[in-house]
């Protein structure tokens, strides 16, 4: 079986091959027969879905709908939907229904998408698991003993198993691109400011950024054009056009330069997935592109770097989930400070408190300095060897994780071995760049995906690099067994 | 031992913007409880913060107002802690790299000598809502629509030396500020409020001794008395051989005195970092130029101006100028008599002063208009009524009863200035008074007080005063 990818849900509705109401009862439908096995939604919007179905089917008849009217989407239940509970994979927002629309989800609403529902995530996209959501872990559809990443695992196990075709996702230190990798998706982290995080509970402020996962390059470049764009709401948001992406993955990749980082293939790396990645290069290499090979010298600090900056920013985040306006709120609390530490403890789960408890650590007074100020300063150099690089490559590639999908459990008891399978992802965080993961084959029978970094608001580069592979390739299109 | 004080004031203004810091949300004071607190204001998940730009350009007209430098780049900052009045559980503030830094102001001492005060940094900041107490059980209610008004907040030098001194350098910085129309100065609603650093050393010394913060002094009076009480505290503690403790003291003004709110261990460590929300605010030199076109005449250059073109002394042209309103209506005032300028200061420092006082009115809400005032001027000035029964006038005016002409002509306070109806009205006093007249002629001076007493009685205050004297000496003389 073919599965329609985005772009061709929205042609078949505009044409009115299908029906919004049709389409969205098959994967409502799909959604009740293999969530319970999957638990990669904590909120399925099944009537509120098919209302939108309706409308959209009646605006598509008048002929005035928008570019996505009609077509299904899921939100990774991190962005604020007006009327939905928005919880972040929490108990602390168990109780939480968000009082508006995050700027992605306004954008994706004038579009004409309908909302399927919100899926799982790591608590606070705190993980890289799925496995620290109060909600319970996501299954990975490839292998169900196995994760799908985190900590837009949902998001990537609801696309990948067909449940939606497409989802948002978040991604702070590799949260879309990992999971996507793991599932055998296509997944984008926008530059740092393209897409307003406006309405998206902060994680890392200064790395969280919106982003989306879906089959292909090109659906990827379908909402990529509707969420991207300045926003006021949201200081950090650049103002800066936006490029017709769809147009440009026609883009010939002829002279194209690809930089492949050596210190990429480190000791950490699964061989195979190595060789996975050198399969990919020579298909670009086909395609007419010149692949170098670069270096990233200060890549080893990225992590390190990471666990500094994203919990201090963390610590200070969630400091206004406190029991006192909205969120989870103790049990007769006796005392103002009994209201803080109950409420909090019982509302946050390991960990969060691990994080939020490493990034006190950090700002505290006396470590500020060997801690947060020297993780800016280490920020610096990876930004630095990143934009070294560009001034003679175009693109970089290289794995997007350095093992496919590890099972459920295996490394919930320690901490770093988790954090390594970001290490290819978190750099690219930090220093603000775009970030993509496509699927480029299969280890073990489980997907992994070749992550294309690319310059400053370079998406539209990156998106035909991945397109024209896809042209080439159909892992994209492998469907995980029992979900045909 | 002599001890020396050594004072410095953190100043916290309100600024006059209509919406708040970093959000949309209306600032007025006064609104029903948590009527005036967006998404952005309360804390909620997902929301974020845009700087207002009305704030910044109030913070940039202090700092030139005061000489100081403004930062082409500066950055916000977290201060982190947990207050239920605190939605975010941070502060967004100023900390490493504040707006204004490095200015002065100069204040006046009791000998009239000058003192230049040092003001280290003016940073903005959000402002945090409220915690009420009174009328809740067992619960404390919040008031969130405080939370992010935009504060300015003003820290001087440790350059200040008495209680008086203090008094004065917060005065000054109130007077500029409601100059320069960025904060109302309304220290009851809390839009302009004062800590204090306050410690003693010994007299020569360079070191500065431990110093105790004063929190909660909300008047000019309080400030005086709870530095005071503070110096007092600090002093005995010393003298009888103890240590002052770095702490923050609570004044209470019902008792006069300072109390531990929480030592320098107890301190919250508030974790500042630079705020990912914000980016760092950058300020262009062609900002700064525009903004000091809207520089009003400021405080001290007005007093100057007043005291040279009017002829003041500089303790009148000081009062003169306490207020933009008061030297604008004083101005008014002297053009529309067409002069007489300290003819003018002293109706305004005299009666009007005394009936705005009375009311605790403002001079914008003063029913006697500055043209107003000038028509009873200029009668006094051209006689048509005498200086004493120009304070009725006034007080008519004041009631509502209409312009000085009309007071005049209705209650008949016409002055006489008619020497032949003086005349009579004197001789019908000697005439009724042949006891004290035999007695003034036979040398008891004295009496000459009470004749005018009758004459002016008798007039009903009407007789030109020095016509009645004059006239007086000549006809008792006989």
């Amino acid at each position: 079986m073919h599965t329609p990818t985005l772009a061709e849900l929205a042609r078949d509705l505009k044409a009115r091959k299908i029906s919004s109401e049709e389409l969205t009862r098959g994967y409502l439908a799909r959604i009740e027969r293999f969530n319970p096995e999957l638990n990669a939604w904590i909120t399925v919007l099944r009537e509120p879905a098919l209302a939108e179905a309706r409308a959209a089917d009646a605006r598509l008849a008048k002929g005035d709908a928008g570019a996505l009217a009609g077509v299904p989407i899921a939100h990774k239940d991190i962005f604020c939907t007006a009327g939905v509970k928005t919880s972040c994979g929490s108990k602390m927002l168990d109780n939480f229904v968000a009082p508006y629309d995050a700027h992605i989800v306004t954008r994706l609403k004038q579009a004409g998408t309908v909302l399927l529902g919100k899926t799982n995530m790591d608590e606070f996209a705190m993980g890289s698991s799925n496995e620290t959501s109060f909600y319970g872990p996501v299954k990975n559809p490839w292998d169900r003993v196995r994760v799908p990443g985190g900590s837009s695992g949902g998001s990537a196990a609801a696309v990948a198993a067909r449940l939606a075709p497409a989802a948002t996702g978040t991604d702070t230190g590799g949260s879309i691109r990992q999971p996507a990798a793991l599932t055998g998706l296509t997944g984008i982290k926008p530059t740092y400011g393209r897409v307003s995080r406006y309405g998206m509970i902060a994680f890392a402020s200064s790395l969280d950024q919106a982003g989306v996962i879906t089959y292909t390059a090109e659906d990827a470049a379908l909402l990529l054009s509707v969420i991207a764009g300045f926003d006021a709401r949201d200081s950090t948001s650049v103002d800066r056009p936006v490029p017709d992406y769809t147009a440009a993955l026609q883009q010939p990749l002829k002279g194209l330069r690809i930089g492949v980082p050596r210190e990429f293939f480190d000791a950490g790396l699964d061989a195979r997935v190595g060789q996975a990645v050198q399969a990919a290069l020579s298909i670009y290499k086909k395609l007419g592109a010149r692949v170098q090979d670069i270096s990233l010298p200060n890549f080893g600090l990225s992590v390190p770097t990471y666990y500094v900056v994203a919990p201090a920013e963390a610590s200070s985040n969630l400091s206004r989930f406190d029991g006192v306006r909205y969120g989870h709120r103790c049990e007769n609390p006796v005392d103002l400070l009994d209201l803080y530490t109950r409420s909090r403890g019982e509302g946050f789960g390991a960990e969060v408190k691990r994080r939020i408890m490493t990034g006190t650590y950090v700002l505290s007074a006396g470590y500020y300095d060997a801690y947060y100020l020297k993780a800016q300063k280490t920020r610096a150099l990876i930004r630095r060897d990143f934009l070294e690089a560009f001034e003679n490559v175009d693109l970089i590639m290289g794995p997007t994780t350095p093992t496919p999908a590890f099972k459920l459990g295996e490394k919930t008891e320690d901490p770093v071995t988790m954090y390594l399978n970001d290490i290819y992802a978190n750099g690219v965080n930090l220093a603000g760049l775009p970030g993509l993961s496509v699927p480029m084959g299969f280890v073990d029978g489980l997907p992994v995906g070749l992550q294309i970094i690319g310059n400053y608001f370079d998406e539209a580069r990156m998106l035909a690099a991945a397109h024209q592979y896809q042209r080439e390739t159909d892992w994209h299109r492998q469907i995980p067994k029992g979900f045909e | 031992m002599e001890w020396e004080t050594v004072i410095g004031l953190e100043i916290h203004t309100q600024l006059l913007t209509k919406s708040k810091i970093f959000s949309g949300a209306a600032t007025a004071f006064g609104a029903p409880p948590n009527t005036q607190a967006c998404l952005v204001d309360l804390g909620y998940p997902g929301v974020l913060p845009v700087l207002n730009q009305e704030a910044v350009r109030m913070a940039v007209k202090f700092g030139l107002a005061i000489g100081a430098t403004i930062a082409q780049h500066s950055v916000f900052a977290r201060k982190n802690y947990f207050y239920p009045d605190l939605p975010k559980g941070y502060q967004i503030s100023q900390y490493e790299l504040p707006v204004v830094s490095r200015g002065s102001v100069e204040i006046e001492l009791e000998d009239g000598a000058s003192k230049r005060i040092g003001i280290t940094r003016a940073h903005l900041e959000e402002d945090a809502g409220k915690s009420l107490h009174e009328g809740f059980e067992g619960v404390s209610g919040i008031d969130l629509n405080r939370a992010g008004t935009p504060l300015l907040e003003i820290v001087s030098e440790p350059d200040l030396r008495s209680a008086r001194e203090a008094v004065a350098y917060m005065k000054k910085i109130h007077t500029l500020v409601r100059y320069l129309g960025i904060c109302d100065g309304n220290m009851q609603e809390g839009s302009f409020r004062c800590d204090a650093n306050v410690s003693l050393r010994r007299k020569g010394d360079s070191k500065l001794g431990t110093r105790a913060e004063l929190k909660n002094i909300n008047s000019f009076h309080f400030v005086e008395k709870a530095i005071t009480y503070e110096i007092g505290r600090q002093a005995e503690v010393l003298e009888s051989g103890g240590q002052v403790v770095q702490e923050t003291r609570l004044y209470d003004s019902k008792k006069n005195e300072t109390r531990s709110m929480r030592s320098k261990e107890e301190a919250n460590d508030y974790r500042y970092f630079p705020d990912p929300d914000l980016l760092p605010l950058e300020i262009a030199p062609a900002f700064i130029a525009a903004v000091r076109e809207t520089l009003p005449e400021l405080p001290d250059a007005k007093r100057q101006r007043f005291a040279e073109q009017y002829g003041l002394s500089g303790y009148d042209a000081g009062l003169l100028t306490a207020s933009r309103e008061l030297a604008d209506y004083y101005e008014a005032v002297v053009k529309a008599v067409g002069g007489e300028p300290k003819a003018c200061a002293n109706w305004v420092m005299g009666e009007l002063a005394a009936a705005l006082n009375r009311g605790n009115q403002d001079i914008a809400a003063s029913p006697v208009s500055a043209a107003a005032l000038a028509g009873l001027i200029k009668r006094v000035l051209d006689n048509t009524v005498s200086g004493k029964l120009a304070k009725e006038v006034f007080e008519a005016m004041w009631a509502g009863e209409g312009e000085a002409d009309a007071v005049i002509a209705g209650r008949g306070l016409t002055q006489i200035t008619d020497s032949s109806a003086i005349e009579k009205v004197i001789d019908e006093v000697m005439a009724a008074n042949p006891e004290q007249l035999a007695a003034y002629r036979a040398g008891k001076d004295k009496l000459f007080a009470f004749f005018v007493g009758q004459v002016m009685k008798a007039s009903k205050g009407k007789a030109n005063p020095q016509q009645v004297n004059a006239l007086l000496k000549r006809k008792l003389a006989g």
